[in-house]
C-alpha cells in the first residue's frame, strides 16, 4: 500500500499541475520547483481528499510544501 | 493634430470557423455555423440548436496548467485566443516602455455561465468544500477576460470589462477607441468574447421566446429580414481588435488594416427588451457616430446590422436606418453576418467589427444568407445570399442590446 500511495500522489500532482511524472520528485516544492501558485495548490489538497478519501484541515494543508509531505500526511491516515 | 486609430490585428473565434481566415472564408462563401446543440441534451428544450465553436484547441493559446484552471471556462480561452490572434497579426511587441500605454477591454454580456452551473450541479453531490475549485471565482468574473490578456502581454494600462449585453464587444471597442484617440493609451486589445451555449443560457433567451425555434432546419434558421424570420439562434466565440495610434504603427511600419473613426453610445430610455419607437436610440446612436467620424451620410458604403433575425429588431432597424441615411439609405449595403455566425451575444460587437475591417480592406462584403421571401417592412439591400466584392470607402456596425443600449462604431479603408 505505501508504494502505492507514493505512485497515486505523484500521479495526481503531475496531473494536477501539468508536469511530466519524471519531472515530479519526492523532495519537489510545489510553488518553487512545480511552479504551483497557491490557488493551484489547494486545488491539489481537494484531489488528494478525494482521491483517498481524507479531509485535510487547512492548518495541515499549509504545511504541506512538497511531494513528499503528501505522501507523508497520507501514509500516516490511511490504513 | 488630433490622434488617428489604427486597427492593425484581428483575431476571431465563431462558430464559422477558428481563426481568421477560417471564418472569413466561410462568411463570403455564405456558410452557415449553425447546428444542432451537443454541449448538452437540448432534447427537451423548446430551441435545440444553436452556433457552436468547434475545433478549439485552447492549449494552443493557453499554456495546460492554464487551460484546466484560471482560464478553464471557455469565455476566457475564446477571449484570449482571439487576442493572441490579433496581437500576433499586428505584430507589436509590448515592452516595458509601451507596457504602461496598453489596455484591454474585453466586454461579455454574461461571462462564465459553464462555470457556474457546473459548479451547482456538484453542489447537488458533493459537499462545499469539493463542489467547488478554487478558481470558480476567477473563471466566472467577466473581467477576467481582459486579465488573463493583459497578463499574457504584459499590459499594464486600462484593463476591464463593458457589460452591456449584446453590445458589451461594441462598447468595449469604443471606449478603447476613445483611450487611444485621448492619448490614455497607445495601443489597446479590445473586443468581446461569450460562451453561453448551456442549459441556462439556451433556457432563460428560450424563456423569453427570443430565439428561433426550426428545429428541423438549423442552418436556415437566422434568416435576418427575411419574413419568414422568427427569432435569433444563440452562438458563441469572441472577436478582439488590436487598435493602435496612427502615427506609433505608421513609424514601426505596420500594416494599417482599417481606421477606426467614430464611436457612440447611447440609451433608448424605453423597455427591458423592445426598441424605442422607429429605433429612436439607434437612430441618435448612429448619427452620433456619424457627427464623431466628421462623416457625411453618404461617405457610408456599408452597414454590418445588428440585424438578429428578430421580428422586432430586423423592421425596426430597417426604420432607423432609412431615417438617418435618408435617400442614402436605398444605396448603400447592409447585412447581417449573424446569418451565418448567429448572435454572439456579447462578442457579437466584436466580431462584427472585425468583418467591417476585413471589409474594407479586403474589398468584399459578407452577405445575409437565407433571405428568401422579402418583408414590405425591410425593403433595402441586404446583400442577399451571396457576397459582393466591391471597394468600400467606410463602414458602420450597429450593436444593440437588452436594457435598451445601443453602440456604433465606423470604419475607413486604411
Amino acid at each position: 500500500m505505501a508504494e502505492n500511495i507514493q505512485e497515486k500522489v505523484m500521479k495526481i500532482v503531475s496531473e494536477q499541475f501539468e508536469v511530466p511524472l519524471d519531472k515530479v520528485a519526492l523532495n519537489s516544492l510545489f510553488m518553487d520547483d512545480l511552479k504551483a501558485d497557491s490557488l493551484s495548490v489547494v486545488e491539489l489538497v481537494l484531489a488528494i481528499e478525494e482521491a483517498f478519501g481524507l479531509e485535510i484541515p487547512d492548518e495541515d494543508a499549509e504545511k504541506i510544501k512538497t511531494v513528499g509531505d503528501v505522501v507523508n500526511y497520507v501514509k500516516a491516515r490511511v490504513k | 493634430m488630433p490622434r488617428r486609430v489604427a486597427v492593425t490585428g484581428v483575431g476571431l473565434v465563431t462558430p464559422v470557423g477558428v481563426g481568421t481566415e477560417d471564418t472569413w472564408k466561410g462568411l463570403v462563401s455564405g456558410v452557415s455555423g449553425i447546428g444542432p446543440i451537443t454541449r448538452f441534451d437540448a432534447s427537451k428544450f423548446s430551441t435545440q440548436f444553436a452556433g457552436e465553436v468547434r475545433g478549439f484547441e485552447p492549449r494552443r493559446w493557453v499554456s495546460p496548467r492554464d487551460a484546466k484552471a484560471s482560464m478553464a471556462d471557455p469565455f476566457v480561452q475564446y477571449a484570449v485566443a482571439a487576442g493572441s490572434m490579433a496581437m500576433e497579426q499586428s505584430g507589436l511587441v509590448i515592452d516595458d516602455s509601451l507596457a504602461e500605454q496598453t489596455g484591454c477591454f474585453i466586454g461579455s454580456g454574461m461571462g462564465g455561465l459553464t462555470t457556474i452551473e457546473a459548479t451547482l450541479l456538484a453542489l447537488q453531490t458533493k459537499p462545499p468544500r469539493h463542489a467547488f475549485s478554487p478558481f470558480f471565482v476567477t473563471q466566472l468574473i467577466i473581467n477576467l477576460a481582459a486579465g488573463q490578456l493583459s497578463i499574457k502581454y504584459n499590459a499594464k494600462g486600462p484593463c476591464y470589462s463593458q457589460v452591456s449585453a449584446c453590445s458589451s464587444g461594441a462598447h468595449a471597442i469604443g471606449d478603447a477607441f476613445r483611450l487611444v484617440r485621448g492619448g490614455d493609451a497607445d495601443v489597446m486589445i479590445c473586443g468581446g468574447s461569450e460562451a453561453v451555449v448551456t442549459p441556462l443560457g439556451v433556457g432563460g433567451f428560450a424563456a423569453m421566446r427570443a430565439l428561433s425555434t426550426r428545429n428541423d432546419a438549423p442552418s436556415v434558421a437566422c434568416r435576418p429580414f427575411d419574413l419568414d424570420r422568427d427569432g435569433f439562434v444563440l452562438a458563441e466565440g469572441a472577436g478582439v481588435l488590436v487598435l493602435e495610434e496612427m502615427e506609433h504603427a505608421k513609424r514601426r511600419g505596420a500594416h494599417v488594416l482599417a481606421e477606426l473613426e467614430g464611436y457612440a453610445a447611447t440609451a433608448d430610455a424605453h423597455h427591458i427588451t423592445a426598441p424605442s419607437e422607429g429605433g429612436e436610440g439607434a437612430q441618435r446612436c448612429m448619427r452620433r457616430a456619424l457627427a464623431d467620424a466628421k462623416l457625411d451620410v453618404t461617405q457610408i458604403d456599408y452597414i454590418n446590422a445588428h440585424g438578429t433575425s428578430t421580428k422586432m429588431n430586423d423592421s425596426t432597424e430597417t426604420l432607423a436606418i432609412k431615417r438617418v441615411f435618408g435617400d442614402h439609405a436605398r444605396k448603400l449595403m447592409i447585412s447581417s453576418t449573424k446569418s451565418m455566425t448567429g448572435h454572439l451575444l456579447g462578442a457579437a460587437g466584436g466580431a462584427e467589427a472585425a468583418f467591417c475591417v476585413l471589409a474594407l480592406e479586403r474589398g468584399t462584403v459578407p452577405p445575409t444568407i437565407n433571405y428568401t421571401t422579402p418583408d414590405p417592412d425591410c425593403d433595402l439591400d441586404y446583400v442577399p445570399n451571396t457576397a459582393r466584392d466591391l471597394k468600400l470607402r467606410h463602414a458602420l456596425t450597429n450593436s444593440f442590446g437588452f436594457g435598451g443600449t445601443n453602440a456604433c462604431l465606423i470604419f475607413g479603408k486604411a
